[in-house]
């Protein structure tokens, strides 16, 4: 019989370190929740976090939870409660999944940290920068809980981001500050903010250093790697624990880089991954690519939390720029230069598109990317269909097919 | 004679499909000596090796003469006597290009999965499109249909050749489609009309999933029992379409070219 091939992926071994990090962070808020002394603000993971944690605020991002739902693989048995309460299947799967989680006071926060139920929030915040669904998901926690919903409405797909869409960014996150004062109680205190973005800079210059690493070859880190490791980026940034952390793995990084060390073992091919995880398969997929020899290691998704333009002397304007600048909020055209450059920096030799079933907005290839992309480039691609976290949209025999058979095709035209 | 035949140095290629296994047996010349096609079941080693066994007796060669077996298919890791495995996208190039060694564009719609797959003027592929995840326009969407009907899958060739018009369905979904095809039997409308009308589907979902370049070849089960439906495909798109000999074959084939490349290695 045809013999599967065993994958040997190198462990990490900063892990131990994040995993502490994060109970920490998580054991802070449950404890906030249950004796109520510091407020606590849920904001979408793109979001002006920054802000937020100026004026004192613990900081819950619901995503993460929703990432949560769909690696543990328990996102699939809770949609269907959200769905019959009328959010579509066809919607963020995020979203759906996480209300169904507390609808049935179901959460992965349980098992890894023995935390009842995610923490109760006194404010609401979005950046629909993103999209529109973490807007009508905050929202359905604002009915729920009857505390106050604020946010930012991000103009969506320029090429540019000019002066115009930026003021009126800055505006919307600086015309925050009032409400925040009230619902926290705190003063507005500029030097706070100030502190917070440093911090919050410092994390984004040690995470983007963590990612550009890939461009080695061997890469040290894979997608899959950096899709757990990117934890602390996403809900520790503006502390000092995610600071501390990057700065680990990114020694440990380096030395991975210094003594040639894949993480994957006999690194032949270099893959980019275009859009969002499938949060349930991380494990499939990576012992999948580690098997073909094609070590995955560099997309947007890990590189939406680089955020190069906070600057903590121009904190709103420099804020509006960064969260508007995003990969995912920009045009077609913007897209494709921005990966184009990708595929020359990290020397990529195939690129998977992920075709997300409930996610439009991160899912690149609906507007013919792909082939004008390797129309240029003479780069390859796939598009693979699935979710972030609905497993039944998912069909994983096909998927793996194309996958195999898009390795094939690159080894069959060196 | 038998002495004779032993000498020969003889390589299998086995294509488990979800609906149906293709064994192909070839000789160190690449020609095909003994064929096999049967339902896959759902004990995928038993099947590839009765398989393997009835193409082994065409060829009138033994087990022992095959130097060295590969698989490919859905089922392709199941193969218990293959030294290596290919995707049937890889092997379906290769068988086709043995045939007609042109730079073009594959159709293979097999029982589960469609695919196309472009190919260039040297053999090597260019890019590859399979279904999404739906297998509306597969094989398994016509033995639904045939089901719903009580028209045996034998009989769907003959029925839309003979067809006066046509009832296009319009649905994607198989199940709704099925729905559809039953309200216009009760309306009265004619059988070979419906049957026209599901093979025009199948056509429209495959034209959909990329678009063709040079020259076009179609392949798989469905179009080795259908060519009326190659014919409507031809109308469709206005250009020729060209159908290797053993149609159904070309992923076992494939696999046979990739056992006797990898010995030559």
């Amino acid at each position: 019989m045809t013999q599967e091939i065993k994958p040997i992926r190198k462990k990490i071994e900063a892990t131990g370190l994040m995993n502490k990090y994060m109970a920490e962070y998580f054991h802070e808020l449950d404890d906030a929740s249950k004796s109520r002394d510091r407020k606590i603000a849920w904001c979408t993971s793109v979001g002006p976090a920054e802000l937020l944690h100026s004026f004192g605020f613990l900081v819950y991002y619901p995503e993460n939870h929703g990432a949560m739902l769909g690696a543990t693989r328990i996102a699939t048995d809770l949609i269907p409660y959200a769905n019959a309460i009328g959010y579509s299947p066809d919607i963020c799967s995020y979203l759906t999944s996480d209300i169904g989680s507390y609808l049935t006071n179901n959460t992965p926060l349980t098992k890894a940290y023995g935390i009842k139920s995610v923490p109760k929030p006194d404010v609401l915040v979005f950046n629909t920068n993103q999209c529109r669904d973490v807007q009508d998901w905050m929202a359905w926690y604002a009915y729920e809980f009857k505390v106050p919903l604020i946010g930012v409405n991000t103009p969506r797909t320029p090429t540019e981001v000019n002066d115009v869409i930026i003021e009126s960014v800055a505006k919307q996150i600086e015309g925050m500050a009032v409400e925040l004062e009230e619902i926290s109680g705190n003063k507005f205190d500029p030097n706070k903010l100030k502190a917070v973005m440093a911090l919050s800079k410092e994390c984004t210059e040690l995470w983007k250093e963590v990612l550009s690493l890939a461009a080695t070859k061997p890469s040290p880190i894979s997608f899959f790697d950096g899709t757990i490791h990117m934890g602390p980026a996403v809900v520790l940034r503006g502390t000092q624990h995610a600071v501390d952390y990057y700065e680990v793995l990114l020694t440990e990084l380096k030395e991975r880089v210094a003594n040639k060390v894949g993480a994957i073992e006999d690194e032949k091919y270099r893959i980019y991954w275009e859009g969002m995880p499938i949060w349930g398969r991380l494990r499939q997929h990576s012992d999948l690519f580690a098997g073909l020899n094609a070590c995955v290691l560099a997309s947007t998704y890990c590189n939406s939390w680089i955020f190069s333009d906070f600057d903590e002397s121009d904190p709103f304007t420099s804020m509006a720029k960064a969260y508007t600048e995003l990969f995912i909020v920009r045009s077609d055209a913007a897209k494709e230069e921005y990966i184009k450059k990708m595929i020359k920096a990290f020397s990529i030799d195939g690129i998977i598109y992920h075709d997300a079933k409930t996610c439009p907005n991160n899912s690149n290839c609906r507007y013919g990317m792909p082939r004008r992309i390797e129309t240029e480039t003479g780069v390859p691609s796939i598009t693979i269909n699935g979710d972030l976290n609905d497993l039944r949209m998912i069909s994983d025999e096909q998927n793996k097919t194309n996958i195999e058979a898009f390795i094939e095709q690159i080894e069959e035209n060196r | 004679m038998r002495n004779k035949l032993a000498e020969r140095i003889i390589f299998a290629g086995v294509d488990v499909g979800a609906s149906r296994t293709k064994a192909a047996i070839i000789d160190s010349d690449k020609n095909i000596l003994g064929w096999n096609v049967r339902k896959s079941g759902t004990n995928f080693t038993l099947s590839s090796n009765l398989c393997l066994a009835e193409a082994l007796s065409m060829a009138h060669a033994d087990k022992s003469e095959i130097r060295i077996a590969y698989s490919t298919g859905y089922g392709r890791k199941n193969v218990t006597f293959a030294a290596g495995s290919r995707t049937e996208i890889g092997c379906h190039a290769k068988g086709c290009y043995h045939y007609f060694p042109i730079a073009m564009t594959i159709i293979d719609i097999g029982g589960q999965d469609n695919k196309i797959i472009k190919v260039d003027e040297n053999g090597k592929r260019t890019n590859f499109k399979m279904n999404r995840k739906c297998a509306a326009g597969t094989g398994a969407f016509l033995e639904e249909m045939c089901l719903r009907l009580d028209v045996g899958l034998e009989d769907m060739n003959g029925l839309a050749a003979d067809a006066e018009g046509i009832i296009k369905l319009g649905s994607y979904c198989t199940v709704f489609s099925a729905t559809e095809v039953l309200e216009n039997i009760r309306n009265g409308k004619p059988l070979a009309d419906l049957m026209k009308g599901i093979f025009y589907s199948v056509i429209k979902r495959v034209l959909e999933m990329d678009s063709l370049t040079d020259k076009v070849l179609m392949t798989g089960g469905v179009v080795a029992y259908n060519p009326y439906l190659v014919k409507m495909t031809e109308e469709l798109i206005q250009s020729e379409i060209l159908v290797p000999k053993l149609p159904q074959l070309t992923g076992a084939l494939g696999a046979a070219l990739f056992a006797l490349e990898s010995r030559q290695q």
